[in-house]
């Protein structure tokens, strides 16, 4: 694991309107099958990606959302959600899916996977990335 | 001469609505789809953008805010909703189809 890089996605796009926010989780999932240390930022439209209850039965297109609750088999736990956007858009974090992660070192207890943050936070996680990729 | 408008995207990140109701005129309908519907609920910070808009009258598509997980309860006071059946019935029923992207 020494040579495990920490990788930051920024999903700054809504879902569904352009193929951004599938192609992010797709992207997201191969890194997490290599060993990396995989971290997400959800900001602006890309917070609409995390919304609960999500049913494209009528629109013909497939709902990728229940992906979001599988990251955390893949040690994909650390996803920050950006306080100003969630406020932005009148959201809390009782809007959004509740993503849990399994800690094995304490004996697979369960935790969230979602830490809301400020703008200033994020800045400082962000400085401690090696690789950004921006979808 | 009534146009309904489409609006497509998010005025949380497009200024695509903003443009749309300056330049709609007076009892113009405007109907959000995909993207656009975002733009309808309350409680955001770009909510009065059609909160101010009196004199047009707003529409989201059902099936897309269904797919988004966006409750009805929450959409904006006035705005209404309807299925592909009322998009056919709003095209029909103007003398022409704006699409904003």
């Amino acid at each position: 694991m020494s040579d495990a890089k920490k990788f930051m996605y920024i999903n700054r796009k809504a879902p569904y309107g352009t193929i951004y926010a599938w192609e992010s989780l797709e992207v997201v999932l191969i890194g997490a099958a290599f060993d990396q240390e995989v971290s997400l930022a959800f900001v602006d439209d890309g917070v609409y990606q995390l919304m609960k209850g999500q049913d494209t039965t009528d629109v013909g297109i497939k709902n990728f959302s229940p992906t979001y609750a599988a990251l955390g088999d893949y040690d994909v736990n650390k996803i920050y959600v950006e306080k100003e956007s969630l406020e932005a858009r009148g959201l809390t974090l009782e809007d959004l899916q509740h993503l849990v992660w399994e800690d094995e070192d304490e004996d697979w207890a369960e935790k969230d996977s979602i830490r809301v943050v400020t703008s200033a936070e994020l800045a400082e996680i962000f400085e401690q990335q090696d690789i950004t990729l921006s979808f | 001469m009534s146009i309904l408008h489409t609006v497509n995207k998010s005025t949380y990140e497009r200024d695509t609505l903003e443009a749309c109701v300056r330049l709609a005129a007076k009892g113009g309908s405007v109907l959000l789809i995909e993207d656009g519907v975002y733009s309808a609920m309350s409680g955001g910070s770009k909510s009065n953008v059609i909160e101010n808009a009196k004199d047009l009258s707003f529409y989201v598509l059902g099936p897309d805010i269904k797919a988004r997980g966006l409750s009805e309860d929450r959409l904006i006071d006035g705005v209404k909703v309807v299925d592909y059946k009322g998009f056919v019935e709003l095209s029909v029923s103007n003398d022409s189809v704006s699409a904003w992207l």
